[in-house]
C-alpha cells in the first residue's frame, strides 16, 4: 500500500506547518461565529433627522415614536430642510421627515395630514424597507390620534394570520448560517489543494515523485484525502459552533448533510486539481480559483435568492455546485428535508463530482 | 565478452516548437558502468535525460531503458530507475528518516525492511545523529549525499544523476564520487551529467553533447588520444568551440 | 535610476508573460460588475404558491386568480388537506401556502370578518417578509375594492409622500458599484503584491535582488508599479462599465473620485507589502490576504450589508478595514455627487492608514534585512 506512505507525508507536512492547523479552527470561528451577526439585511437604526415646522405636542410625540422604534434612530430635530440635507450629505442621516406647520391640529381635528419624507436610496433595499417601516409607523401613529368614528360596520374584512414556517422569528442569522458553511468548504477544499500541488511544482519536488512508479491516481488520492478530512473536520466544527452560539441544530438528518457535503467537497477538490494541473505558478492558480470562487459564492443563493435572478443568471447558477449545496444545507438545517426531497441536487452534484474528477485525473500528466 | 546493454537509443529527438533540443542521438550504456553525459549549458543533456526517465516524451526516435520502451512503457521504466534532479528535491519539511521512508514506501518496500535498511544507511553515511533532523537544516553537501542515497535506496538497475555535485565543496565531491563507485560496484548503472571535467575523468565512458547532438563518445583515455589532448578539459573545449548555441 | 527602470521592466515581463493571470485580472471586474449589476437582486418574481381552500367558491377563486395574475406569484398547486402544507413547503414545491378559513365567503361581511392563513417558508427570512407583504397587499387591495363596491370607505390618516434621494429608480447597482471597486482593487493590489514578493523569497531570488546595488526599497517599489498600473486599468474599466452598461453615472467630480481611488490603490499596495514581510510562504500570504482581507471586506465593509445593522463590536472591525472608508467616499463622490469636502474624513483616514502601513512594513523590512 503505497498510499499509506504518501498519506503519512501529507499529514506530517500539514501538522508541521505553523499556520495550517490553526486555519482549520480559526476559519470556521470567523465564518460561523462572527459573520452571521453582520450578514443581516435587516435594516435597523436608520439615522433619521426630523424637520419640525409644527412644534406641537403631537409633532414632539411623533419624534419620540420615531426614536423609540428599533428601525429608526433620531439623530436631530432641526428647523429647515437645508439643515437636514447637510446632515444627509455628510452621511450622518439617511432619512428626513418633514412635519408641516399645523400637523397636530390637522391630524386631531380633520383626521388627516400630509408629511414629506426624503430617504437616501443609494442602498435601494434600505430605501424600500425604510419607506415601508415609516409608513407603518405613521399608520399606527395616526390610528392612535384619529377617533375611530368612521369605522364601517359593513366593510368586508379579511383577518390574515401569518405562520412563518422553519424560522418563526424571521431571524436572518438562521437564513445565513447554513449557507455560510458552504463558504468554509469552498475556501478550505478548493484553494488549499490547488495551492499545495502548485507549491510542489514550484519547489520541484513533484518531479521526484513523477520518476517513481506511483500511479497518478494514487498520488492524487493521497493529495486529496487530507483535504477531505480537513473539510469535514472544519464543517463539524462549524456545526458545533452554530449549536453552541446560536442554538441551531439541523431539523433533518446530520447524515444527509454529511453525505451532500462529501459530494460537494469532491467537486471542489476536483476543480482545485484541474486548476493546479493547468497552472505553473501559485499566483496563477490562486487567481483562476479566485475568479471561479467569487462567481460560485455570488451565484449560490447565499447573498440573494437564486429565484430572484434573471433567467440567464439562473442558467449560470445551475452550473455552480455551490447553488445546490446551499439549497441542501438550508433545506436540511431548517426544513428537515430528506434525500428524497433533494433529488435534483443529488443528481446535479454527483454529475459534477464525476465530471470534474475524471477531468482532473486526465489532466494530471506525469509525462509530457 | 558481450556486455549487457541497459540503455539503448536510436535517433532520439525532442523538439519544442521549431527548437530542436535533442537531435537524433544514438548510444548504448552497459550494465554496471559509470556513464558520463557531458555538454555545455543548453546542449540538451537534461532534456535527453528526462526522456530516458519517462518524464518527457520523445518527438521521434526510439529508446529502451532496462528493457522497456521509453515512448510506450515509461511507467514500467520507473520502477527500475532512480533519479536525482539538479534541483534539490527531497521534502525540506520532513525529517531525514521520513524522507527515506517515503521514497522506500513508494517503491514498494515493507516497513520492517525499510527500518533495517534505514539504520544501515544512516550508519554508513555517519548520519545516525541526524536521523531526526529536519532536512531543511542540513548543509548542502549532506543534502546531496542524502538525495543520492535515497535515489538508490530501492536498488534500481540504473540511477540518473543530473549535475549532482553542483555547488558542493571539493572534499564532499570526492566523497560523493566514492559513493557513486560503491553503487556501481553493486551493479547499479550510473548515468551522470556534469560540468566538472575532473569528474569526467572518473567515468568509465563519456559522451559529449554539442547543440543537441553527441559529438564524441568513448573512454576518457581514448578521447584524449583522439583529440591529442592532455586532459578531458581540453577535449571538451575543442568540441565546445564549435557550438552555435549558448545560453 | 536606470537600474530601477530595469527592475520595473522585469516585473512587467513577469506579469505580461503570465497570460492567464492577466486575463483574469482584467476580466474579473467586468464579470463582477455584470453579476452584481444584473444578476443579484432581491426582487420577488414568480414565487410558487399553493392554495388550500376547503370550500372553493366564486369568491375564493377570484382571490386566487388575483394572486396568480400578479407578477410576484404563480399558483402551482391546489392542496386537499392541511397535512399537505408542510410536505409541499419541505419539498420546495412552493414557498407560500394561502389557506382560506372555514366559511370564508360567508364570513367576509360578518363583524368578525373571515379568516385566512399565509404559511410561508421562512428559511430565507427577508424573502419571507416580502412574500407576506406582497400577498397581504393583494388581499388588502381586493377587500378595498369590495368595500368600494358596497359604498364604505376607509379612513384617511396620515398620508406621506416620499422622495427618493440620489437613486430615484431604486437600482441596486448604485449600491454595489462602489463596493465592487473597493473589493477588486484590494484583491489585485494587496493579494497579488504580497504573493509575488513572497514568491521571490520562497524561490531564493529575493536574495539575488537584494545583493544588487539597488536599494531594497526600490526593489519593493518596482514590484508595486505594475500592479498600480493594472489597478488603474481596472478603475477605468469599472467606471466605463458602470456608466455605459449599468447606467450609474459619475454624479460628482471625476477628478476627486480618481484622486481618492489612487490613494486607495496605494493603501492596498502597502497592505500587500506588509503581508509579504510577515509571510515566508506563498500559501500563507494567500491565506492571510484571503482571511484577513477578502472575507471581512465582503461582509463588514458595508459593501453589501449596511454597517449600521452590524453589532457594535464588529463595527470596530469595519472601521479598521480600508475598503470601508473608500466605499463610503465613493458613494459620496460618485453616487451622491457631493463635492470633495464632504468626504474629507474618509480621505484623511485612508491617508493615515497608508502612512502607518508603509512605516510598519519598512520597519519590518529593515529588520528582516539586518
Amino acid at each position: 500500500m503505497v498510499i499509506k506512505y504518501l498519506l503519512e507525508k501529507e499529514f506530517k507536512q500539514f501538522f508541521r506547518n505553523k499556520f495550517m492547523p490553526k486555519l482549520v479552527i480559526l476559519f470556521p470561528v470567523m465564518i460561523i461565529a462572527l459573520m452571521p451577526w453582520a450578514t443581516t439585511l435587516d435594516i435597523k437604526n436608520i439615522n433619521t433627522v426630523i424637520v419640525d415646522h409644527d412644534v406641537s405636542s403631537v409633532s414632539k410625540e411623533l419624534a419620540e415614536t420615531v426614536n423609540a422604534s428599533s428601525y429608526f434612530k433620531l439623530r436631530d430635530v432641526v428647523d429647515s430642510y437645508e439643515e437636514a440635507m447637510t446632515l444627509v450629505e455628510f452621511g450622518d442621516a439617511d432619512l428626513i421627515v418633514e412635519i408641516p406647520a399645523g400637523f397636530g391640529d390637522d391630524l386631531t381635528r380633520a383626521g388627516g395630514s400630509d408629511i414629506l419624507a426624503a430617504i437616501n436610496t443609494v442602498n435601494s433595499t434600505k430605501g424600500v424597507l425604510g419607506q415601508a417601516y415609516l409608513q407603518s409607523l405613521l399608520q399606527e401613529f395616526s390610528a392612535r390620534h384619529v377617533a375611530a368614528s368612521s369605522a364601517a360596520a359593513l366593510s368586508p374584512s379579511v383577518n390574515i394570520s401569518v405562520k412563518n414556517m422553519y424560522n418563526p422569528l424571521l431571524d436572518y442569522k438562521y437564513t445565513m448560517i447554513p449557507g455560510l458553511m458552504m463558504v468554509i468548504l469552498v475556501l478550505l477544499c478548493g484553494f488549499l489543494p490547488a495551492a499545495n500541488i502548485v507549491q510542489e511544482k514550484e519547489l520541484g519536488t513533484i518531479e521526484q515523485i513523477n520518476v517513481t512508479p506511483v500511479s497518478k491516481f494514487t498520488f492524487i488520492l493521497a493529495k486529496l484525502i487530507p483535504y477531505w478530512a480537513i473539510g469535514l473536520v472544519a464543517l463539524s466544527f462549524g456545526f458545533f459552533l452554530s449549536w453552541i452560539i446560536f442554538g441551531m441544530v439541523p431539523v433533518g438528518s446530520v447524515l444527509t448533510i454529511y453525505f451532500f457535503s462529501c459530494l460537494f467537497i469532491l467537486t471542489m477538490t476536483g476543480m482545485g486539481l484541474i486548476v493546479s494541473n493547468k497552472s505553473s505558478t501559485m499566483q496563477q492558480a490562486v487567481f483562476v480559483m479566485l475568479f471561479f470562487v467569487m462567481i460560485f459564492i455570488m451565484m449560490s443563493g447565499l447573498l440573494t435568492p437564486v429565484e430572484s435572478m434573471p433567467d440567464w443568471a439562473q442558467a449560470i447558477a445551475a452550473f455552480t455546485p455551490t447553488k445546490y449545496l446551499v439549497n441542501v444545507l438550508k433545506c436540511v438545517y431548517l426544513k428537515g428535508s430528506t434525500v428524497a426531497d433533494l433529488k435534483t441536487d443529488l443528481i446535479a452534484l454527483s454529475v459534477m463530482a464525476v465530471v470534474l474528477n475524471t477531468w482532473a485525473i486526465l489532466s494530471y500528466r506525469k509525462n509530457n | 565478452m558481450e556486455r549487457e546493454i541497459v540503455i539503448h537509443t536510436e535517433e532520439l529527438t525532442k523538439r519544442f516548437g521549431n527548437f530542436t533540443a535533442v537531435d537524433r542521438i544514438s548510444f548504448d550504456v552497459y550494465k554496471g558502468e559509470v556513464f558520463g553525459f557531458l555538454g555545455a549549458n543548453g546542449a540538451g543533456k537534461t532534456t535527453a535525460m528526462r526522456m530516458l526517465c519517462g518524464l518527457s516524451r520523445p518527438t521521434s526516435g526510439t529508446g529502451t531503458v532496462a528493457g522497456y520502451d521509453i515512448s510506450r512503457q515509461y511507467e514500467k521504466i520507473k520502477s527500475s530507475i532512480g533519479y536525482m534532479s539538479q534541483k534539490f528535491s527531497l521534502y525540506e519539511d520532513l525529517k531525514v528518516w521520513e524522507n527515506i521512508r517515503l521514497y522506500a514506501g513508494i517503491y514498494g518496500m515493507k516497513d520492517k525492511e525499510i527500518e533495517r535498511k534505514t539504520a544501515e544507511l544512516l550508519e554508513r553515511l555517519h548520519f545516525t545523529r541526524e536521523r531526526n533532523a529536519m532536512v531543511r537544516s542540513l548543509p548542502l553537501g549532506w543534502k546531496q549525499k542524502l538525495a543520492f542515497s535515497v535515489s538508490i535506496f530501492h536498488d534500481p538497475a540504473i540511477v540518473f544523476l543530473d549535475e549532482p555535485t553542483g555547488g558542493v565543496d571539493p572534499y564532499t565531491r570526492r566523497q560523493f564520487w566514492e559513493m557513486i563507485y560503491e553503487a556501481a560496484d553493486r551493479g547499479i548503472t550510473v548515468f551522470v551529467t556534469t560540468h566538472y571535467m575532473d569528474e569526467a575523468e572518473y567515468c568509465d565512458r563519456v559522451s559529449i553533447m554539442v547543440d543537441g547532438r553527441i559529438d564524441a563518445l568513448d573512454t576518457p583515455a581514448n578521447l584524449k588520444a583522439q583529440f591529442g589532448a592532455e586532459s578531458m578539459d581540453e577535449v571538451f573545449r575543442s568540441l565546445a568551440r564549435k557550438a552555435e548555441r549558448s545560453e | 535610476m536606470r537600474q530601477f527602470g530595469a527592475f520595473i521592466r522585469k516585473e512587467f515581463f513577469h506579469i505580461l508573460r503570465d497570460r492567464r493571470t492577466m486575463l483574469i485580472v482584467l476580466v474579473m471586474p467586468v464579470v463582477l460588475i455584470i453579476l452584481f449589476g444584473f444578476a443579484l437582486s432581491t426582487e420577488v418574481r414568480n414565487v410558487n404558491v399553493a392554495i388550500l381552500a376547503p370550500e372553493p367558491d366564486d369568491m375564493t377563486r377570484r382571490i386566487v386568480e388575483r394572486i396568480d395574475a400578479s407578477e410576484y406569484f404563480t399558483v402551482v398547486r391546489w392542496l386537499d388537506t392541511p397535512t399537505e402544507i408542510h410536505e409541499t413547503l419541505r419539498a420546495g414545491e412552493a414557498q407560500l401556502v394561502v389557506a382560506f378559513g372555514q366559511h370564508f365567503s360567508g364570513n367576509l361581511f360578518s363583524p368578525d370578518g373571515s379568516q385566512m392563513q399565509l404559511v410561508v417558508d421562512a428559511s430565507d427570512a427577508n424573502m419571507a417578509r416580502s412574500y407576506i407583504s406582497y400577498a397581504g397587499g393583494i388581499i388588502a387591495d381586493f377587500s378595498r375594492e369590495m368595500a368600494a363596491g358596497t359604498g364604505t370607505s376607509a379612513q384617511e390618516g396620515i398620508s406621506s409622500s416620499v422622495q427618493f434621494l440620489y437613486n430615484p429608480q431604486m437600482k441596486s447597482a448604485y449600491h454595489f458599484v462602489p463596493g465592487i471597486m473597493g473589493l477588486i482593487m484590494m484583491l489585485i493590489c494587496a493579494m497579488m503584491t504580497s504573493i509575488s514578493i513572497v514568491r521571490e523569497k520562497e524561490m531564493g531570488t529575493m536574495e539575488v535582488l537584494l545583493v544588487s546595488p539597488v536599494r531594497p526599497i526600490y526593489i519593493v517599489v518596482s514590484k508595486m508599479v505594475p500592479y498600480f498600473v493594472i489597478s488603474c486599468i481596472n478603475l477605468i474599466t469599472i467606471l466605463l462599465l458602470s456608466v455605459f452598461v449599468l447606467g450609474v453615472p459619475v454624479a460628482g467630480s471625476l477628478l476627486s473620485l480618481c484622486l481618492v481611488s489612487l490613494l486607495y490603490i496605494v493603501t492596498n499596495l502597502s497592505l500587500g507589502l506588509l503581508i509579504s514581510t510577515m509571510a515566508n510562504m506563498q500559501v500563507i500570504a494567500l491565506m492571510i490576504s484571503g482571511l484577513v482581507l477578502m472575507v471581512p471586506t465582503m461582509i463588514l465593509s458595508g459593501m453589501i450589508f449596511p454597517i449600521e445593522s452590524i453589532p457594535r463590536v464588529l463595527q470596530f472591525v469595519s472601521y479598521i478595514l480600508p475598503p470601508t472608508w473608500y466605499i463610503a467616499a465613493v458613494r459620496k463622490l460618485m453616487i451622491q455627487g457631493l463635492p470633495w469636502i464632504f468626504a474629507w474624513k474618509e480621505t484623511v483616514i485612508l491617508l493615515a492608514m497608508t502612512i502607518v502601513l508603509i512605516a510598519t512594513s519598512l520597519k519590518q523590512l529593515k529588520h528582516r534585512l539586518e
